[in-house]
């Protein structure tokens, strides 16, 4: 089945569009991608008729050019034969946002669009979702722009199972600075599954990081999704909902007992070298972090502070997340404490994590990232950078940021999210560098670094 | 395919919903699984030439489709040195609801482990390894990975355990035969990619750990309904 006219199509027919309900879905998703987006939209309506200046055409079979994407948005007994009519009209691929299907109790249409497309091997999203977004290519969402924000092209996809998810984290995907190459709400995931975007998305060159938000696979399902997962160069996320045990199942064996639905998803994950998210603070930090940074680390991690509050913090969030923080050698702390500047020479710290204190200038910092940088005690920098230091500019971000590239060795900032630090955050951000909001969230970016080596 | 011994077993089984224990311990000795020496009786005569046969201390367990688990009827005495004690054990499992016999076993060393496995509906069969015994759902110390299991995920499964320790040898107790255990492991994977249509769950606990080998002391093998 080939995906590609889904996520790149060059013509699009959003078909329902109505003449007049300003409001209907079909007609946001006519107007966003008529006005915004490369490609030659055309609407569909039994009746005819014109929207705008536009002409409506009766059936897709109408249109005079062939139509790579149909977005389906009519009601759910009329979509099983606009399926059949797309394909009989050349149509390469379709989303089909209509809700109505299994999910209302008609699993009878949902099953005869499967038939249908399954026979003409014909590629659909849905039902029952928003259907794809990609960065200056289609938006399928009813959502009007002016509610939405606009996503940083980046190197991210997401594929959810609800669309209200999806879009609460791109929201969130936009503040971090976390960069997206596609969003797919796959809803009922009748024909296009979880396991079928993953094997596209493993071979899409824009895309580096590979990110889901799944209720549950169907059976056999899990199964099949991990062993295509398993040697993935490409960091796999998952966040999982569901997952709390249906109360009240007698269990007769102890295994059973323990190896519950969630037990046995966290364990298949795992094992196959998926990351798993815990919640959605998680899933932007790991998002964010794997990919600024795809090679996995040992997590020897090198801390550096303007506050011992700070550090001694990161250390207890490093010791849950399993990180070490290694006692460094006398050598590499006479070499720090040489090169520090006269303001804190004397009452810096130099074990690890290296406290610089409160009198600490930009200077201090880059330098003890460049001497961690160099150094194979540690495979991972993280900075507590207070932005309210006297001596911290403005310049912090690009510094590190430039450090970070020299040594080819990740470093991850934390720094306080406030409106009035954007500017720096900016700096580390924009300069490829993951920052958190929080001490913990830059251990768990580490933490997510720590993948296996792919097989 | 399975062999035709075990396909005979399931069907006999099916109305209890789970193999018996004799049955279940007969399926992984037909795998190529170790077991201690065993035998079962439903009369006097029998238990004491089994027992016999085996050598005192032996153990005595109640067979009954009815039960399936044993210990909440007393139905396992551990270490029964003779004749007498093997008779009253005897008598009195004959009166327990559905009984079926007496499984007499040689008594086994070693650390108690489990090996257990579950089939489960998105991820297919799940294989768990952890500390056994009566206590297991107390400390929850066990693993959890997709079948089939790999040398690695073995490794990888018994590294993962709070009472690794233990594995290799803790404050001058006999270390565990690791290679026999993960063998162990990665069969019995194999075992329950085979049965994986039939089976719902399987628990042996104990498997008995010691320096020269990995015995399934107890299985229990759940059907599919």
């Amino acid at each position: 089945m080939n995906l590609k006219p889904l996520f790149e199509p060059k013509t699009l027919a959003v078909i329902g569009v109505s003449s007049t309900n300003e409001r209907h879905p079909a007609n946001v998703i006519f107007d966003k991608n008529n006005h915004r987006y490369p490609v030659d939209v055309y609407g569909v309506n039994p009746k005819g008729g014109k929207l705008h200046d536009a002409i409506l055409y009766p059936r897709v079979s109408d249109i005079p050019k062939k139509i790579d994407l149909a977005v389906i948005a009519a009601r759910a007994e009329f979509v099983p034969d606009i399926i059949a009519g797309c394909i009989d009209a050349g149509v390469k691929s379709a989303a089909v946002i209509s809700g109505g299907f299994t999910e209302g109790g008609r699993a009878d249409l949902q099953n005869r669009m499967v038939d249908i497309a399954r026979e003409a091997n014909f590629p659909f999203i849905g039902p029952n979702c928003l259907g794809l977004f990609v960065p200056s290519r289609v938006d399928t969402f009813f959502l009007p722009i002016e509610r939405m924000i606009k996503p940083t092209p980046g190197n991210v996809a997401f594929i959810s199972q609800s669309g209200g998810i999806l879009v609460d984290q791109m929201i969130k995907f936009t503040q971090q600075g976390v960069g997206m190459s596609k969003a797919v709400s796959i809803g009922n995931k009748a024909l296009i599954r979880e396991v079928d975007l993953l094997k596209y998305l493993l071979s899409d060159p824009v895309t580096k990081v590979i990110a889901f938000y799944v209720e549950g696979f169907a059976e056999g399902e899990g199964r099949e999704f991990v062993q295509a997962a398993d040697c993935s160069p490409k960091p796999i996320i998952i966040m999982k909902s569901g997952k709390s045990e249906a109360g009240g199942r007698a269990v007769s064996s102890h295994t059973a007992s323990m190896a519950g639905d969630y037990a046995s998803f966290a364990a298949a994950i795992a094992q196959h070298n998926i990351v798993e998210a815990a919640n959605e603070q998680e899933l932007v930090s790991f998002c964010e972090v794997l990919s600024a940074y795809t090679k996995p680390i040992d997590g020897k991690i090198g801390i550096i502070t303007g506050s011992g509050g700070h550090g001694a913090m990161a250390v207890d969030a490093s010791a849950a997340a399993k990180l070490t923080i290694p006692e460094f050698s006398e050598d590499l702390k006479a070499t720090l404490q040489k090169q520090l500047t006269e303001n804190v020479r004397s009452i810096a710290s130099v074990n690890n994590p290296v406290d610089l204190t409160g009198s600490a200038v930009d200077d201090d910092f880059v330098v003890c990232a460049k001497i961690l940088g160099a150094s194979p005690e540690i495979d991972c920098i993280i900075v507590l950078l207070l932005p309210y230091l006297p001596g911290v500019t403005l310049d912090i971000g690009v510094r590190l940021s430039q450090v970070q590239k020299q040594f080819k060795k990740p470093l991850i900032a934390y720094v306080p999210h406030v409106e009035k630090y954007n500017m720096m955050i900016d700096g580390f951000e924009m300069n490829g560098t993951p920052v958190s909001p929080s001490i913990e969230g830059a251990v768990l970016m580490a933490k997510a670094l720590m993948r296996k080596k792919p097989c | 395919m399975l062999k035709k011994d075990v396909s005979d077993i399931v069907k006999k089984s099916k109305k209890w919903g789970w193999v018996l224990e004799p049955d279940a311990m007969k399926i992984f000795s037909l795998n190529g699984f170790q077991t201690p020496k065993y035998a079962v009786a439903t009369k006097d005569a029998e238990a004491l030439a089994i027992a016999r046969n085996i050598g005192y201390p032996v153990v005595a367990k109640i067979v009954s489709p009815a039960i399936v688990h044993k210990s909440d009827v007393k139905g396992v005495v551990l270490g029964i040195k003779d004749d007498q004690t093997l008779l009253a054990t005897l008598a009195r499992f004959q009166k327990l609801d559905g009984f079926a016999g007496m499984l007499i076993a040689e008594m086994v060393k070693g650390l108690e482990l489990i090996i257990g496995a579950k089939n489960d509906l998105q991820f297919g069969p799940m294989v768990l390894v952890g500390m056994g015994g009566v206590g297991v759902e107390i400390y929850k110390d066990v693993s959890l990975r997709m079948a089939p299991i790999k040398p690695r995920d073995a490794e990888s499964m018994l590294g993962e355990l709070a009472a690794r320790k233990l594995l290799t040898g803790y404050r001058g107790s006999e270390p565990v035969n690791l290679d026999k255990l993960k063998k162990t492991i990665i069969s019995f994977s194999k075992v329950m990619i085979d049965l994986q249509d039939i089976v719902e769950s399987v628990d042996l606990n104990p498997v008995m750990c010691n320096a020269k080998a990995c015995l399934v002391v107890d299985a229990r093998i759940m059907l599919k309904k």
